[in-house]
């Protein structure tokens, strides 16, 4: 596919946080009708539909739509990045005009929310059931005292994630942690799984967010100023965190990326905004290594310097991230919607000049990943 | 021998059976690559290193070193905090999840790249591999 082919023209979150007595469905129905707003659509000019966990055939009936194409494709909490990429794909291919990604997630308050049950003979439940693996808190952090031992790194550097994104989400009401924290605080909250404190994990909460997806051309005719994408990539890993191919980088970090900078033709330099999916404060030490940003070695030191907070030179997880902002389980919609929010200059933290943002993504611990390449200008 | 639990029980399929009576018999065996001579884990009916390829079943030697964890501080079914859940390496190479028994679940009494050794807890009808340092910790 040629590069800005395709754009976003309308994006919204739904209400967030705690929203109790709404359902999945219905959160996935709110973002919707507020990014179709945004685009300056109307339901009858959606043709293409996506959705994770659930059948997009499900919510499409549910708004009143018809699809002439949809995707299901479920990979934990990066499905949206997918579902981007492969909207993209499908309206370059003319088998579709416009799309709307949606997702919301009843992920605090789980209202409507399908179980995810998983049989006793499957891989999971043979081989990393059996040993008290009851949630990502003990599963998605298993990998990081390796990663810090081989890295040369001690477990401050999980807290320093979490003080540097503690100044983005400052004072922003939608987010659900939003005070300026110091590592001595993060180190007091309580511990969860060690090494990783409470505030080293992901705040679970309510909330939806849509995007309406169509070619550049028609996203030009929208109120709204379009974001271009210029590249995107998916990738995979193992279906078990124990056996993924090493336990101190992250093979989908790397080879999503890798596809999506060469398809927008683009290197680290020409990043001026980052988001790396945080479910745990390990993960933006992995992404700005495995991104190519600085050798791991460093990562820890360029966050600690202050690199990615506000008026740093990489700024980065400016809405807080899943760490301070907001999580539902599902965190990968929450970081294009912040990555938008600043290429169209309405962020609330603004970074000045943002011209290039990409967004990584992740999905079932480290089994799936995807990157978008976004842009407010064409390459 | 069957025991009482709340811990989760797995269920074997054809193609795992001989990994969980392995186990039954207080043995780790994991296969191997007739081609390649890798090993592999978790067990499965085809090789993922070629369609021409086979796997053997092999009894691994039980050894294997502490390559990461974490201490888990939140109740799970059958398991009372803090326990510790463990990537550990085996000395054939390949990595398998599992707890460490044995040792108070500490950071101090958990030093990455220490030396395991595989044993079993019976549970319910299964024998789960769980392993013990050997080395002098305390």
């Amino acid at each position: 596919m040629k590069p800005a082919q395709v754009a976003i023209r309308g994006a919204a979150e739904s209400r967030i946080g705690a929203v109790p007595g709404v359902s999945e469905i219905e959160l996935r129905v709110e973002a919707a009708h507020l990014a179709l707003a945004d685009a300056g659509l109307d339901l009858s000019d959606v043709d293409g539909i996506t959705s994770a966990s659930s059948s997009p055939i499900e919510v499409a009936h549910y708004m009143g739509i018809t699809p002439r194409w949809y995707d299901g494709t479920s990979v934990g909490g990066c499905s949206f990045l997918v579902h981007v990429r492969h909207a993209a794909a499908a309206i370059a291919a003319g088998q579709c005009e416009t799309v709307l990604v949606l997702h919301g997630e009843s992920g605090r308050s789980h209202v409507g929310k399908p179980p995810r049950a998983m049989g006793a003979d499957s891989i999971a439940r043979q081989f990393e059931g059996p040993y008290g693996v009851s949630s990502p808190f003990n599963m998605f952090t298993l990998p990081v005292l390796r990663f810090l031992k081989d890295r040369g790194m001690s477990t401050d550097a999980l807290a320093e994630v979490v003080v540097a994104q503690s100044k983005w989400s400052e004072g922003n009401p939608r987010a659900s942690r939003n005070k300026l924290v110091t590592i001595d605080d993060v180190k007091a909250s309580p511990m969860i799984a060690y090494p990783f404190h409470k505030m080293e994990c992901c705040v679970a909460t309510d909330g939806g967010g849509a995007l309406v997806i169509t070619s550049a051309a028609r996203a030009e005719d929208g109120p709204r100023p379009p974001v271009y994408l210029l590249g995107s990539g998916e990738a995979s890993d193992s279906p078990v965190v124990s056996m993924m191919d090493d336990l101190t980088t992250s093979k989908g970090f790397r080879n999503s990326s890798k596809d999506a900078f060469e398809e927008a033709g683009i290197t680290t330099g020409d990043v001026d905004h980052l988001m790396i999916y945080d479910a745990f404060a390990h993960l933006p030490l992995y992404g700005l290594g495995d991104l190519g940003f600085v050798a791991h070695e460093d990562a820890a030191d360029f966050i600690a310097e202050g690199n990615t907070s506000p008026g740093g030179k990489l700024p980065m997880n400016t809405n807080g991230g899943g760490l301070r902002y907001t999580h539902s389980g599902m965190y990968g919609m929450f970081a294009i919607q912040e990555s938008v929010r600043q290429l169209r200059n309405e962020a609330f933290r603004q970074v000045d000049d943002v011209e290039l943002s990409v967004v990584q993504g992740v999905g079932g611990m480290f089994t799936a990943a995807s990157t978008l390449v976004l842009a407010n200008r064409k390459p | 021998m069957s025991t009482k639990t709340d811990k989760p029980i797995p269920k074997a399929t054809a193609s795992t059976q001989p990994y969980w009576d392995g186990t039954a018999r207080g043995e780790l065996w994991i296969q191997r690559s007739k081609n390649t001579g890798n090993y592999v884990f978790y067990p499965r009916s085809q090789s993922p290193y070629g369609i021409d390829d086979e796997l053997e079943w092999v009894q691994s030697s039980g050894k294997g070193t502490l390559d990461s964890y974490v201490i888990s501080e939140r109740p799970a079914p059958g398991f009372e905090p803090p326990y510790a859940i463990a990537i550990v390496k085996l000395e054939e190479g390949v990595r398998m999840l599992s707890n460490i028994v044995g040792v108070e679940p500490t950071p101090e009494n958990l030093v990455l790249d220490m030396p395991l050794q595989v044993e079993f807890e019976q549970r319910g009808d299964m024998s789960i591999p769980v392993f013990r340092p050997t080395g002098d910790a305390k």
